[in-house]
Formats: C-alpha cells, structure tokens, sequence
C-alpha cells in the first residue's frame, strides 16, 4: 500500500505552496513577528501619509454636510456623480476577499491561504469606504436612518420595490458576514499571539478576542464546520451584491442602464478590480515584511490569471453592450454608446477599454505575469480603468440622455476629489493598522498546507 | 499554564447580555416614548397675548366656530380672526374689561394681536381645511373639545402616522355636514354603513402618495 502511495505521490504531487522549507515553529516566527516587533520606519511614513488622507476625507465630509452637495460637480442632467461612482468602485474592490475566502475555500484551491486573510481585511476596509458614499451623498445625514425600514412617526417604509433599498441589505449582509468570517478565521491566531505574549495587557486583550481558544479537538471540529457553514453563507454574497449594486442602474429607464447584462457584468468586474488590489497591496507586504517564501510568485502568478480571465469577461461585456445597442435598433441604445466611445467623454472611455481590456491582454506572456515590477503596474492600471468604468457608466448615460434640451457636461470639484483621495486615505489607514496589530496571513492554514501537516507525511519519511 | 482572567470574569458574557438586552430596550423606549409627538407636541399651551377663553365663546355662550374661524370652509386656513370681529361685539358687551385692554389697543392703533399659533404642521406638509370640512370631518376630530378649553391646547400629534391613520381608513371620522361643529359628537350605532355611504356620495379618496401632502 504505502509503496503505491509513494509512487503515486512521486508522479503527480504538485510543487510546494510554501517555500523555504518552513517548519510549523518557522511559519509562526515569521508571521507573528510581524506585529510583535516594533513597526519598521517605511510603515510610519505609509502611515502617516494615510492618515493625513484621512483628515482630509473628515474635513471634506465636515464641510459637504455643512454646505450641501452643491459643493460637488453634480449638475441637471447627472445627479450622480463620483459619489456612486466611489461607491460602486470600492464595494467592486470588496469582492476579491470573499471570493478568495469563501468560493477558492469550497472548491479547496490550497492557494488561497497566502493571500485569504488580508484580502478579506481588504473586503471590509473597501465596504467601509464604499459606505461613506450612500451615507454623505444624502445631503442630510441626520435623516440617513430613513434608509433604514425602522418603525416611525411617520408610519411609512423605505420603498421595498427600490433597488437603493436593496442596495442597503446587500452591502449590510455583505459586511457583516464578511466580518464574522474575517474573524472566525482570526480565532486561532488571535490566541497563539495571545500565547506568545509577555505583557499582561496583551494577553488580556487577545484573550478577549481569542474567546479562550485552546486548540483542542472538538474546538477544531466546531471551529473547521462553522467556518465551512460560513464560506457556504458568502459564496451566494459574492454573486448577490454586486447584483444588486447593478440593479440600481439596470431597473432604471437610462440607455446604457436599462440592461439585463448589468448583474454578470458587474460581477466579473467587481472580482477583477478586487483581485487588482489585492495584487497591488500584496506585493507592497511582502516586499516590505519579507515574505516571499509564504506569498510565492506561484500565488501571484494565479492571481494575474484570474485578473486576465475576469478582464476578459469585462471585454466581452463592453463589446456586447455595443452589439445589443445595434442589434436592439433603438436609437437611444445606439446613440448612447456611440456617444460613449466618441462624444465628450471619449477620453474616460478609452482609458477604461485600455486599462480593462487590453492591458491585462499582456498577462498571455509567461515572462509578464512572473515579473512582479510589471504585475504591480498593470494592477495599478486596473484599478485606474475599473474606476473609469463606473465613471463612464454613471456619467455618459445621464449627461446625454434621452433629451438634447437638457443635456451637460460634468466636470468634478475639488471636493469631488478631496472624498476620492479621502476614500483612499481611509482604506489605507485601516489596512496599515491591520497588519501592524493582526497577522496578515492565517498562521494556522499556512501551517495545514505545508507538507508536514499530510498524515502520511511521515510514513513516506519512514 | 497560569489563567490570563480572574475567575469572576466568567460571569461578564452573562451580565454583558443582560446589560445589552435592557439597555438597548431602555433606550428604544426611551425614544419611542420621549420622542413622539405623542410626548413632545400634545399638550402644547402657549401663554396668548390675551387671555381669551373658548370655554366662555364657543362653550357657555354657544358661538358657532366659523364666527370667527372664518375660512375654513372655502380655504386652506381657518384663520385667526382680526381684532375687528372682537369688536362686533366688545364695542358694546364688557367695554371697560381690564382683560380686554390689548385688543382695545390694537383696535385704536390698528396693530393686530399676535396671537400664538397651537397647531402647527411643518412648512412642507401642504395642509388645507376645506376638502376635510367638505368631507365631513369635525372639527373636534383633529382640534380637540375646544368649547370645553379654556385655553387652546394641542389634542393630537399632528404626526405623519396620524394624518395617515385617517387618510387609509377615514370612516371612523366621518360626520353629516350638520354635525361639523358639534362637540363631544357621539358616532351613530350605522357609523359603518353612513361612512360608506357618505364615502360614495362625496367621491372621498384621501391621498395616501407622497406628493398629496408633500407638493
């Protein structure tokens, strides 16, 4: 029996996830060290650059809900402006971390636990951001909890048949499932940095949070079937959210909207701007923090694959609106993207089809996907041209409508522009407080991927 | 391994549930009761310029209320009345009143009273008298027993809730015309089936849309 194992074993195991021929003590050195070591000075300086953004996004929103959102670039025709254009893009960019987490966990792809943890960190600081948007665009922030159906004076319910409404269970269910799988993930970590901690206090603290894990087995039975139930419970998120996000455009009557192909399209793009930022932020942390042999170029190179294959849906999407707006016959559809590609905001449109579509074409190339210089700017490019794709979807179709009469042109203000970077600045900071205070990768499934964690590893040793 | 908690702390999830269950009842009460109009609008009495009593006008002397609310059949608003509807009567009944000294001014110099507003429902709820009258609800249904106040105090929320209340299902506060006024109007024993009919005869749909009071 064992020797057909070995031979079998021999013939078609695949290379290792980990290098540096980690032991399970080398694994948790590496990653707790991290953020038991005092932070080196390049994470200072990254944040206290985020941070400032961050005052910059208090004292943008400060001032929009003292003036109002005149103060944007919002006009007649395009009453939606970058703020659902933020919106959509960063709740696009949480989508990455629950398909990592959730989808690459059921279908057991072992690669996904380099990456899985902050990518779902990044899930939640990217809804975080993404919420601010629907909360200030309102103008009146102190009655944003008529969003909400709460029983009232009033005796009337948000409007159930508006997908604005849907929009908020969406994004709600999103982030606190996405929380509560973050942190069911975090429980055996929390407590081994809990085990190795000298101070009093940060034993308390993580004892807290650890809720006395102690790693016995019927604790991993529990914890390894809640875990699972919770992957179960996002996977139907990861389709759901950015369709519904979709369905506040697609319910509308606007050419360019009005389009069953919104929930597909937005999905594939969601999950190829998430993956993009993931990509963006991973090389950063393991340049800085060393961790080359954890997150391999193996990883990086998968995640460049789905980035192209994603991009291609996005290409076929913007190709297919085309050919719908031609074949439908309706002058209204064939005006819109005809104005898309060559009216006033051209020059929007052909950065998206170049950051989206063609650039990504260069991960074909083998040499490409496996330089990490290259990678890093092609994924800065992607999330530029994801941005541009909201931009172009929300502002073309309502700044040239269905009326000549009332058509115009939307140029954005520097507050329009303070909340962008402010958004940014937010995202930043939480993620630099992130991997400076919890491991930034799963120290337990790092360990189970490593050849020591097979049962029969030791059998072949023998 | 030394424990990292004292042994009292097994007892917090506990207590913290506890804490969490009755203070978030606490406070949901506390802004269901101390933040309705029910609490924070009824019973609204201003001090008047002058210390008029309806009890005495409308109640012991039984002048109707269109006397002197004299829009609110034809118009949005019923009006206060001016100083000069006073002094149809005052001219002659109770001259030298030291009660009545403002209005006396007012009618010398031709400065109105400033009367103080009771009931108020905000700038952008588009409200007008006349369909409600036409339709036949008293006055007492929204105003309160005014012949009994002696001075003018708000009876009801005046609350969105409260305007939908009647507006989805008016029969309860439907009268004949000649019962508009009446006070301490007690519904007849067929109160359903003359709702229904005065439903049919007057064509009566209140608007229950957004825009049928938000114009």
């Amino acid at each position: 029996m064992s020797v057909e194992n070995t031979v079998a074993a021999d013939t078609f195991t695949e290379p290792p996830l980990i290098k540096g021929n980690q032991t399970f003590a080398s694994v948790t050195e590496i990653i707790s060290s991290i953020v038991e070591k005092k932070p080196k000075k390049a994470w200072f300086v990254l944040f206290g650059l985020a941070s400032s953004l961050v005052m910059i996004l208090l004292g943008s929103i400060g001032f929009l809900v003292w003036e109002g959102i005149g103060v944007w670039g919002v006009n007649n025709p395009v009453g939606w402006g970058w703020a659902i254009t933020n919106f959509v893009f960063w709740v696009g960019i949480g989508h990455a971390g629950t398909l990592i987490s959730a989808v690459l966990y059921i279908f057991r792809q072992k690669w996904r636990t380099s990456i899985n943890r902050f990518a779902e960190a990044m899930t939640i600081f990217a809804v975080i951001c993404a919420l601010i948007f629907p909360g200030v665009h309102v103008g009146r922030v102190w009655v944003a909890y008529y969003m909400f159906p709460i029983p009232n004076q009033m005796a009337i319910w948000p409007n159930f048949r508006s997908p604005l409404l849907w929009d908020i269970f969406a994004v709600g269910t999103y982030f606190s499932v996405s929380l509560m799988f973050w942190y069911t993930g975090l429980i055996p970590d929390l407590a081994t940095l809990r085990d190795r901690a000298k101070t009093v206090l940060r034993k308390r603290v993580l004892g807290l949070f650890s809720l006395g894990w102690r790693g016995g087995n019927k604790q991993w039975k529990h914890y390894e079937l809640a875990y699972l139930l919770l992957a179960g419970l996002s996977t139907p998120l990861v389709l759901s959210v950015h369709s519904v996000v979709s369905t506040d455009f697609a319910t509308s009557i606007i050419p360019g909207w009005h389009s069953t192909i919104f929930p597909p399209y937005f999905v594939a793009g969601a999950i190829f701007s998430g993956f993009a930022m993931v990509m963006t932020l991973a090389i950063i942390a393991r340049k800085i923090y060393n961790l080359e042999d954890i997150i391999t170029l193996k990883h990086l190179e998968r995640m460049n694959m789905v980035i192209m294959v994603t991009g291609m849906m996005v290409g076929y999407a913007y190709s297919m609106e085309f050919f719908i707006a031609w074949y439908s016959g309706n002058e209204y559809e064939t005006f819109t993207f005809l104005n898309r590609a060559f009216g006033p905001y051209a020059w929007a449109y052909w950065i998206m089809i170049s950051c989206n579509v063609l650039i990504p074409q260069l991960f074909w190339s083998k040499k490409i996907r496996t330089s990490i210089p290259l990678m890093f700017v092609i994924s800065i490019f992607v999330n530029i041209g994801m941005w541009f794709e909201r931009f172009v979807i929300t502002v073309t179709s309502l700044a040239n409508d269905f009326l000549p009469s009332s058509w115009d042109y939307f140029s954005p203000t520097f507050w329009d522009v303070s909340l962008l970077i402010g958004s940014f600045g937010l995202f930043f900071t939480l993620f630099l407080l992130f991997i400076r205070y919890l491991p930034m990768i799963s120290i337990t499934e790092i360990k189970g991927v490593l050849p020591q964690a097979d049962p029969h590893y030791y059998e072949n040793h023998a | 391994m030394a424990q990292i908690f004292p042994k009292w702390t097994n007892a917090l999830p506990t207590i913290l549930l506890i804490v969490v269950l009755a203070g978030g009842g606490a406070i949901t009460g506390f802004f269901w009761y101390f933040g309705s109009p029910e609490y924070t609008d009824v019973g609204y009495q201003p001090v008047q310029p002058v210390d008029y009593s309806h009890k005495l006008h409308a109640g012991e002397l039984g002048m109707d209320c269109r006397y002197c609310h004299t829009g609110v059949e034809t118009g949005p608003i019923a009006g206060v009345p001016p100083t000069q509807t006073c002094m149809n009567c005052h001219t002659l009944v109770k001259t030298d009143s030291k009660k009545l000294e403002r209005i006396r001014d007012s009618w010398a110099t031709g400065k109105p009273v400033k009367w103080v507003r009771v009931n108020k429902i905000p700038d952008y709820a588009y409200f007008d008298h006349s369909p409600h009258i036409a339709a036949g609800v008293g006055c007492e249904t929204c105003h309160g027993d005014v012949r009994n106040m002696e001075k003018i105090t708000q009876v009801e929320p005046l609350s969105m809730g409260w305007c939908l209340d009647c507006h989805r299902n008016p029969a309860p506060n439907l009268r004949p015309a000649s019962e508009i006024t009446t006070m301490n109007y007690i519904p007849p024993a067929n109160q359903a089936t003359f709702a229904a009919q005065r439903i049919k005869d007057k064509k009566i749909k209140p608007p229950i849309t957004c825009s049928g009071c938000h114009r």
